[in-house]
């Protein structure tokens, strides 16, 4: 369970524009009917995507309206997954894997970096807006360690220097490019595969 | 070694395109509707024989596990779920079958759909595996298009949907029922069993649940025999297996091998061996952060599956392997884990909720030196506590790796924590739950 703060602005309403009513119509239909329940989480994620990458409390009543359930319910789905934000975070939301796997491998120097160049503290999104940064759980990449995720993408084999730039690229308005930071454009072993070859020089 | 052809996975390395042309190429689709047409019983019997075991992490044999589904359909329908919530620290197999072989998932499940009597199959995948999901769901669009699912899926008269469903970062949603919980809209808390999913699971009908490598690999199974798949490996643990080599290595890796390969060629001919040499090697976590760690003395012989791995005091678990060599703080490395425990605990059973944090904390402190000896025992005593007192097995989860440390690295810990414990120092402190042991008058 985490401990989330939930934003103290708040806005007054929040209602689903053409584009996320459309999608939601269309997961609400991929679940038998009387269980539109469980498309909670996904509608959750259209709001987020709809409003800047964090969910405000009028969206959840909104949602909970729309799937007829009772709010509170919606309110401890969102409270109880980690990747919903209910408060702002920056345009590019930085989050650092440091779980063993990556802590070996020089996650914590990532944290260093961010703590430099974002914010002292984890969830301070920076003057410009452009940068916010929190230490999350396992993200999944374990072979391609140390790695971060950038809003939806994920930026493997990294270090101290690669991460400075990104940053830095942020900060000027480009757009990083995301995958594996050493060239590799899978899971595979670097320079010594022994495996698949046939396929490799196929 | 084994041989290529053997391979299952040959795209796991994404060489030759994911998309349904490449895949149809590689032999997906090919005979879906001869296989289907030989009957629910004659796949289960294949499956028996092959003697696949779950490659979530339990090891369960996948044919009676299909064989625990309703014969009949009754008034309620059944279900088809696939856990893609692939959290285990050191595992990230699940994530390049998503993005690089999606039709042996997708084939799969519609084989294991026609099997249990399933129309609809549902897909749960994390949340942050969102291009993946992406990349599935084309995947699924392309198979639709193609007439290979929808109605008569394939030409095999039956009809089958898949739907993905993504999670929201919650660890706990890998736990099949809480992944149920998960997949109603409910906060992700596992529920007790019995009842078992396979009788009353999602929205209370009846549900198989199967990791997504299981189902992947039941189309190869399917075409090439049973006897095939059980011809590698030994008995009960046949088969290949994705490895997951991370951690203090050269090259890690993601790497298909045969059951019971020793650990020491998968860390040495495929991962380019230890950082700093084998000498250099401190332990091993060989199958994701839940099983116990293995000392280097057991690391050079040990091979690599299911009963050998129990037999060793650990588990197979998602063959997540992460090496730790010697430039790590062991210590500092499992209180990482135990603080991963402690915040992907769901809070539902107090063994769980409060102990995963006691252990979290009192490592933090054994790791800085600051404990005192008898602290040793006491982490393994709250270990104990939780192990077995909770609802699912996310109890055993937290408290193996903490019980692997102690048990393989007693000597280390007392060596860094040497404080003479509280109540022999005859220290007058009141807030100490047992000082009235200390006070004659009060005995």
């Amino acid at each position: 369970m985490s401990l989330k703060k939930i934003s103290k602005d708040q806005p007054e309403s929040f209602e689903f524009n053409n584009k996320s009513l459309e999608a939601a119509k269309k997961i609400i239909s991929n679940y038998p009917n009387g269980k539109q329940q469980s498309a909670v989480m996904a509608l959750l994620y259209i709001a987020q995507r709809q409003n800047d990458n964090w969910i405000p409390l009028s969206a959840m009543k909104y949602i909970a309206k729309m799937l007829e359930m009772p709010y509170i319910k919606v309110y401890e789905v969102a409270t109880f997954y980690t990747m919903y934000n209910l408060a702002p975070v920056g345009d590019y939301f930085f989050q650092v894997c440091t779980t063993t796997p990556c802590m070996i491998r020089g996650a914590y120097k990532l944290v260093d970096v961010c703590k430099k160049k974002i914010s002292e503290k984890e969830s301070e999104i920076t003057e410009n807006g452009k940068a916010s940064w929190m230490e999350v759980e396992c993200l999944g990449a374990c072979v391609n360690a140390p790695m971060i995720q950038i809003n939806d993408d994920y930026f493997e084999d990294l270090n101290e220097e690669k991460l400075e730039k990104i940053i830095d690229q942020i900060n000027k308005n480009q757009k990083p490019k995301p995958g594996s930071y050493r060239g590799r454009l899978s899971s595979e072993p670097e320079n010594i595969r022994k495996t698949l070859l046939g396929n490799k020089n196929a | 070694m084994l041989k290529d052809e053997d391979r299952i996975f040959q795209n796991l390395y994404n060489d030759m395109g994911a998309d349904i042309d490449s895949a149809q190429k590689r032999g997906d689709w090919t005979d879906t509707k001869e296989i289907c047409a030989k009957g629910r019983d004659w796949i289960i019997e294949e499956i028996k024989s092959s003697e696949l075991r779950g490659r979530g992490g339990a090891g369960f044999p996948t044919g009676l596990k299909w064989s625990f589904a309703p014969k009949e359909v009754g008034s309620r329908p059944h279900y088809l779920v696939i856990n893609a919530d692939e959290s285990e620290p050191g595992t990230c197999k699940d994530r390049d079958i998503l993005r690089f072989e999606p039709h042996k998932l997708i084939e799969g499940c519609l084989i294991a759909s026609y099997t249990v009597n399933a129309h609809t199959c549902y897909i749960y995948i994390r949340g942050e595996y969102f291009n993946e999901g992406q990349k599935l769901q084309n995947a699924i669009d392309e198979a639709y298009a193609k007439g290979l699912l929808g109605k008569n899926a394939a030409g095999t008269g039956w009809d089958c949907d898949i739907y993905i469903h993504y999670g929201a970062g919650a660890y706990i949603c890998g736990e099949e029922t809480a992944l149920l919980e998960s997949l109603e809209g409910k906060k992700g808390q596992p529920r007790l069993k019995p009842p078992f999913p396979a009788l009353i699971g999602l929205y209370g009908c009846p549900t198989i649940i199967n990791n997504v490598e299981t189902i992947a690999v039941v189309p190869t199974i399917l075409r090439r025999g049973g006897k095939w798949f059980s011809s590698l490996g030994r008995a009960r643990n046949t088969g290949t297996k994705i490895f997951c080599i991370s951690g203090n290595v050269n090259n890690p890796c993601n790497v298909e091998e045969e059951m019971g390969i020793p650990l020491k060629d998968l860390i040495e001919k495929h991962a380019g061996g230890v950082i700093g040499g084998w000498d250099n090697l401190k332990a091993v976590i060989p199958g994701g952060s839940s099983m116990p760690l293995l000392p280097k003395e057991i690391c050079d012989t040990i091979k690599m599956d299911f009963d050998a791995c129990v037999e060793n005091k650990t588990g197979l678990g998602t063959a997540g392997i992460v090496v730790i060599n010697k430039d790590q703080d062991i210590i500092k490395c499992m209180a990482r884990i135990a603080r991963f425990y402690k915040h992907e605990s769901c809070g539902q059973c107090t063994p769980c909720r409060e102990g995963s944090g006691w252990m979290w904390r009192m490592l933090e402190r054994m790791a800085k030196g600051e404990a005192t000896r008898d602290e040793v025992d006491m982490l393994m005593d709250v270990t104990k506590q939780i192990e077995g007192h909770t609802i699912c097995a996310f109890g055993e989860g937290s408290s193996w790796p903490v019980q692997g440390l102690i048990r393989n690295f007693r000597d280390e810990i007392l060596e860094r924590n040497k404080y003479d414990p509280m109540v022999q120092k005859k220290k007058s402190v009141p807030y100490l739950v047992d000082q009235h042991l200390l006070e004659k008058e009060n005995a």
